[in-house]
């Protein structure tokens, strides 16, 4: 009854273009951010920020960051869990070597490190398209885990071959190593998660974002209408790996604390960011944290109904898990391409319609 | 001659030897793709489905034993019998003829026509699936699986080979069972292409690839030839899941050879069966020789992992259509 | 009125039957020769677009109409021949610097992205106007905002000229068929192009929506003066709208004049016009 938009009129082109154009859309978006930020940091435990919100954050930025590769500009990547590395590898090499510098510093700047890598494994997309493409990130996948497996500087030369975070400050408190407290890594990784969605969200509504959405939809046409396909496709690698690489660094330092590359970083990563985005939606920002929330809760969700309550063993319960995944993956892809996002819109439509539909 | 071009010379014929089986698997990406344009991720995982339910079979083994003990509260974990390795290798044929059925019923039917990406990924969840339901099924413990292949290296090669080199050479170790898979997969590679050029159903297979409309209107069933090709990939599955699982014991690994096939059919073309062969070959030799000649000595070995990625990428970047593909003219 | 093509010289103008002044050589093509492999798509052809008038280029199927709109916008490159646009020969160039010169155009089989909305797809014309940097945007600070709305101002422009207000924000994919090509229209005028390429604006339309259509191309070129070449196989439509016509066949061309002149063209009429000889 209260969700209309009759009578709600836009006089200017920048009211008619903002991000939430319904009245009580941008009350639940205020309400949201206040009680991230002003209500969760109060009364978070401890187990809620490892098993729910710290990955759901870092997972929203990565999905986020895929997504605008491929649901905005249409180019698939399988490498995302190489390029996660090269954020947490990065964002490793400089807290070592810069120990004075602030932490937040370090991990834009790893993003940023990130950036150029995956802007030179995009390359290829100006001559290579579709899943050729797409298998042809998988070369940066491997590549990229094997360097850092091999190459011992960049673990300085540990002998497990392991990264471990040092504790690092923020305002006098830690947000990294094994002392840090739940709220401070949650503080951190909320604090990049808004960076990144409205990043993400003002670079979709402009000439970029649209450079992007004419690659996916007809490439060919795009070019000949006057997009740079060169610049829009490695922008869109850049923007893209940018946030995958501060995902790979807030993942490794305020979440992890210590990575084995293969490990935290395989191509299993890349598919399950890859999910994410189907589930929660290609071409959609709102999505991105719709399929994080979804695919990081659901294994929550199966251990407490399977080996709480029904007492099964926890491999079954992951057995379980790989086929309702690939199961919710094809029926996402058949009924509902467009994902969590799309029944969402289907519902608000059908909300401001109600209760006279016709 | 020397020792080391002799060992080189061994790398070689070991490179082959896997080219071969890649080229196996690649096959198995190339018949589903030409004839539905689906890009099936799943292969891999199909040939460890394929192998878990033929150790399975032949261990007489109970399907999802452990789930079911673990909701009844029961113990059971065995029917008691075994079965022949040939009895059990046709059962599992069987299985994995309903497992085609039920992928084209209950998920490509529904995307017929959507676009190659979309189902490139549905095959990913397809492959999520399948490992799911073979651990379930199975267990996901690693098995041994012995249909009575050769096992070692060949004691006679060796020898014969022993008296080429010098002190230092002691004659090309060649296992056994590479062999036996390198003569297999040949036989199998050159069967599914006289299958493809000189029966019906493999000239309706080509027709069908071409263009689905032009198919339907001369009366072959799309759906008939699709379950078709998707049982011939599982055989190539189960062939393949055999020599990998009989070398290297049944484990989730197993369902990575897809990806070594990959890099195959970016340089082959994904549509060009000559272009599946060439390539497997060529990524089989490069990849060996690689770590051996630079690999191993300079670079901290390991290269396999990634060394056919690169070269497939290098070489799609030269020429994007592949080896054998014709070149592509854009139209708008 | 209209002199022999061949007597005109390039800098000179003249004046079409309905009074409107036609400047001198725009577009400029000179021994023009394409081939795919061993095909030849276009032999060794030559025309000029002048300034301010409405270009016809009809043949049959496959007489290479659509390769030469594609040779002008960039997207295929001649293996022999020179393209000038305005006075100056045209060195090889991408297609998208083709659009940013100030070349828009239209596609046979629409090519809309079907994904946007129609204010999205009318905006991606503008891309030649607009030139905030990625940082800019990420931020939606100074410029990027400015232009913004700079733009979709001209962009309402061109919805109010072509009548669709109502589809402003629909997705395109939702469309009919003739609103497509509407919009493709938009978004091919939202350039503010000095030459306009229509391959084939009125295919697959009741006449009702020829008609539309055609107003909508006068009005353009009389409204904003923009030079319009376009390719058409309804007769009567070219007949109307054009000033001069290009008649190919087989990759050659067979004729080129103004509309009366080549329907009384012995050549054309073999190859394409197909009325009987008496």
């Amino acid at each position: 009854m209260f969700y209309r938009e009759a009578g709600d009129f836009k006089t200017s082109y920048v009211a008619d273009s903002q991000t939430f154009p319904l009245k009580l859309d941008k009350v639940g978006f205020w309400v949201t951010m206040m009680v991230a930020w002003g209500v969760i940091p109060f009364v978070i435990t401890d187990y809620w920020a490892s098993a729910l919100l710290v990955p759901f954050l870092i997972y929203a930025i990565a999905a986020i960051g895929l997504n605008i590769l491929t649901g905005y500009c249409g180019q698939v990547s399988l490498g995302t869990g190489g390029f996660m590395a090269v954020g947490a590898y990065a964002c490793y090499k400089l807290m070592t070597s810069f120990p004075d510098v602030n932490i937040l510093i370090h991990i834009l700047l790893s993003g940023g490190i990130t950036a150029a890598v995956g802007t030179a494994f995009g390359l290829p997309s100006l001559r290579i398209k579709g899943f050729y493409l797409a298998v042809a990130t998988l070369a940066a996948q491997f590549f990229l885990v094997w360097l850092f497996n091999k190459v011992s500087w960049f673990y300085n030369y540990s002998a497990s071959g392991q990264i471990n975070a040092p504790e690092r400050l923020v305002a006098g408190f830690a947000v990294t190593g094994p002392a840090s407290p739940a709220w401070a890594q949650y503080l951190v990784c909320l604090f990049f998660v808004t960076l990144c969605a409205l990043i993400a969200r003002n670079l979709t509504r402009g000439s970029v974002g649209r450079s992007w959405m004419a690659i996916r939809d007809m490439d060919i046409a795009a070019e000949i209408i006057g997009v740079n396909p060169l610049r829009a496709k490695l922008s869109a690698f850049a923007v893209s790996s940018f946030f995958v690489g501060i995902a790979g660094a807030l993942f490794f330092a305020v979440y992890l604390g210590a990575v084995e590359v293969g490990e935290a970083f395989g191509i299993q990563k890349s598919f399950l960011v890859l999910f994410m985005i189907i589930i929660g939606g290609l071409g959609s920002i709102f999505g991105s944290f719709a399929g994080a929330a979804f695919l990081v809760l659901l294994p929550v969700a199966l251990k407490i109904v399977g080996v709480d309550w029904l007492g099964w063993p926890t491999d079954l319960v992951a057995h379980f898990q790989l086929v309702i995944v690939g199961a919710l993956i094809m029926f996402f892809l058949i009924k509902e391409p467009h994902g969590l996002a799309h029944i969402w819109g289907l519902a608000k439509e059908k909300l401001r319609r109600w209760p006279f539909p016709y | 001659m020397s020792a080391d071009f002799l060992y080189g010379i061994e790398v070689l014929i070991n490179g082959l030897m896997a080219g071969v089986l890649y080229a196996l698997v690649a096959l198995g990406f190339v018949l589903i793709y030409k004839a539905s344009g689906i890009f099936n991720y799943a292969q891999g995982v199909m040939a460890l489905f394929g192998a878990l339910t033929l150790t399975g079979i032949m261990s007489g083994q109970v399907p999802f034993a452990h789930l079911i003990n673990a909701t009844f509260g029961t113990h059971i974990h065995n029917f008691g019998w075994n079965v022949p390795a040939l009895g059990a290798i046709a059962l599992t044929l069987v299985v994995m003829v309903c497992f085609a059925w039920m992928v084209q019923k209950f998920v490509f039917r529904h995307l017929v026509g959507q676009e190659p990406i979309i189902l490139f990924m549905a095959t990913i969840g397809l492959a999520y699936f399948l490992e799911g339901m073979g651990d379930l099924m199975w267990g996901s413990d690693i098995k041994k699986l012995d249909v009575g292949l050769p096992q070692g290296g060949s004691r006679w090669v060796e020898d014969i080979t022993a008296g080429l080199g010098g002190d230092d050479f002691y004659g090309f170790f060649i296992d056994k069972l590479d062999m036996v898979a390198t003569l297999v997969a040949a036989i199998l590679v050159i069967s599914l292409v006289m299958f493809s050029q000189y029966t019906k159903q493999g000239r309706a297979m080509r027709a069908v690839a071409d263009d689905h409309q032009a198919a339907l209107s001369v009366g072959i069933s799309l759906n008939y030839i699709w379950i078709l090709v998707w049982s011939l990939a599982g055989l190539v599955a189960l062939v393949a899941g055999i020599m990998w699982g009989a070398k290297s014991g049944v484990q989730f690994s197993l369902s990575l050879i897809a990806l070594k096939a990959l890099p195959v059919l970016m340089l082959g073309g994904f549509t060009s069966i000559p272009g599946a062969i060439v390539g497997g070959l060529i990524i089989g030799v490069g990849e060996k020789l690689f770590e051996y000649l630079i690999g191993a000595p300079f670079l901290g070995g390991a290269t396999e992992n990634w060394f056919a990625y690169v070269l497939a990428l290098i070489f799609l970047v030269f020429r994007p259509q592949g080896l054998f593909g014709e070149k592509i003219i854009e139209r708008v | 009125m209209m002199l022999e093509n061949q007597t005109l010289a390039p800098s000179d103008g003249y004046v079409t039957a309905d009074g409107r002044q036609i400047g001198g050589v725009m577009m400029d093509l000179r021994n023009i020769t394409l081939r795919f492999g061993g095909v030849e798509a276009i032999k060794d052809i030559s025309f000029d677009i002048r300034e301010g008038e409405i270009r016809a280029i009809i043949g049959p199927n496959g007489a290479g109409k659509s390769s030469m709109l594609n040779v002008i916008s960039g997207f295929y490159v001649p293996q022999e021949g020179e393209v000038w646009f305005n006075g100056a020969k045209r060195p090889p160039t991408k297609p998208y610097q083709v659009a940013r010169q100030g070349i828009a155009r239209t596609f046979q089989n629409i090519a809309l992205f079907e994904g946007m909305s129609v204010l999205d797809n009318v905006m991606t014309g503008r891309l030649r106007q607009m030139s905030s940097g990625l940082f800019s945007q990420a931020l939606w600070w100074g410029k990027a905002q400015t232009e913004e709305v700079e733009n979709r101002a001209a962009v309402e422009r061109i919805i109010d000229f072509l009548e669709i207000q109502s589809i402003r924000k629909t997705p395109v994919g939702r469309l009919p068929y003739g609103l497509k090509k509407r919009v493709e229209l938009a978004r091919a005028l939202a350039a503010e192009p000095h030459l306009l390429l229509l391959d084939e604006p009125m295919a697959g339309m009741n006449v009702e929506e020829k008609e539309d259509m055609s107003r909508f191309i006068l009005d353009v070129n009389d409204e904003f003066g923009t030079t319009i070449a376009l390719i058409e196989h309804d007769m009567g439509v070219v007949m109307d709208l054009s000033d001069r016509v290009v008649v190919m066949d087989y990759g050659r061309k067979i004729g080129d004049g103004t509309p009366e002149e080549v329907r009384n063209n012995e050549a054309v009429i073999d190859a394409y016009l197909g009325v009987s000889h008496d």
